[in-house]
């Protein structure tokens, strides 16, 4: 589990790179029609990083949440199983 | 399969790309859209995500029927619980993107007016199962419930909003198409739209399948 998290944290600031590529390849003379508000004024790569944090907490939170539901799985398991050595 | 980790990673990856690209790419300029249209990367996966969970609802409600085993039930109300909260979550950011495109977040257009049907229709199922202390009639009237429910969601939600004039597209004389988007959608947005589409479907589907394994979990602890 710790890999998992291991694993999407380093993704995800592998992504944020890719976010500063992205901004990189918008040309500045180069503005059609639709680069008006939210792109012309630039700094939307910090909406995409905020937005993404924000994301990637979720998905930790709710990485964490599947990890702790199957631990009580596992034990359930195994003590029914001790209770059936019993009988 | 619920608990194998693979197709969870796959949801999240998908979805980091979307929320990244679907900010940066460019889109096209169409009509009084202008950058809202990136929506379609958000508002409209709610919607598939919801039609996929009550799908398997609706099966797993058909195999209690079947099987009359209680886990089935399970599986059946919690993916519609999950579904609805999609539902809600379509409702909520369609409002807010009308309101901003449409002039208006409720303009009773037959899309919106057969969603909060729909959506209606859900909630009673929720309040019906409640309403049922035996838990054998229970899991069987809210199977049979929830079958009718489906089979009214699809004519509420697919069918006649594009038999009517509608504000969304694919409606009577409006351009477009409501599905996958076919060749009316532009290709970039395409890039983006479809691995949306498969990452909120798979997170959906994670989030349906955390609550039915923690029922389940607590079904086993009374049987104890």
């Amino acid at each position: 589990m710790k890999k998992i998290c291991c694993t999407f944290f380093c993704m995800y600031l592998l992504l944020l790179s890719a976010a500063c590529f992205a901004q990189n390849a918008e040309a500045p003379g180069d503005k059609p029609g639709m680069a008006v508000g939210m792109r012309a004024n630039g700094k939307i790569y910090v909406v995409v990083a905020v937005v993404v944090t924000i994301l990637s907490g979720l998905f930790l939170y709710l990485a964490n949440l599947d990890k702790k539901i199957g631990k009580l799985e596992k034990e359930l398991r195994t003590g029914s199983e001790k209770k059936g050595d019993l009988l | 399969m619920l608990r194998q980790s693979w197709w969870k990673i796959t949801g999240v990856l998908l979805l980091i790309y979307v929320f990244i690209a679907g900010f940066l790419i460019r889109v096209p300029n169409i009509g009084n859209l202008y950058e809202t249209s990136r929506n379609l990367f958000f508002h409209v996966p709610m919607w598939t995500c919801q039609l996929v969970l009550i799908s398997i609802s609706m099966v797993y409600s058909i195999l209690y029927l079947r099987k009359n085993d209680v886990k089935n039930d399970i599986f059946a109300v919690e993916f519609a619980r999950t579904g609805t909260v999609f539902g809600a979550l379509g409702l909520v950011t369609g409002a807010v993107w009308a309101n901003y495109t449409w002039g208006a977040p409720w303009s009773n257009d037959p899309k919106q007016l057969g969603v909060a049907i729909a959506l209606l229709i859900y909630l009673a199922y929720f309040v019906l199962r409640n309403s049922l202390s035996d838990i054998d009639k229970r899991g069987r009237i809210g199977a049979v419930y929830n079958i009718f429910a489906f089979s009214l969601y699809i004519p509420m939600v697919l069918i006649l909003p594009r038999l009517v004039e509608s504000l969304h597209p694919g409606g009577k004389g409006v351009d477009g198409n409501p599905g996958l988007g076919g060749k009316d959608l532009d290709p970039t947005m395409t890039k983006v739209f479809l691995p949306a589409m498969l990452g909120w479907i798979l997170l959906s589907l994670w989030i349906a399948t955390l609550r039915t394994r923690y029922k389940i979990l607590e079904e086993k602890k009374l049987a104890i």
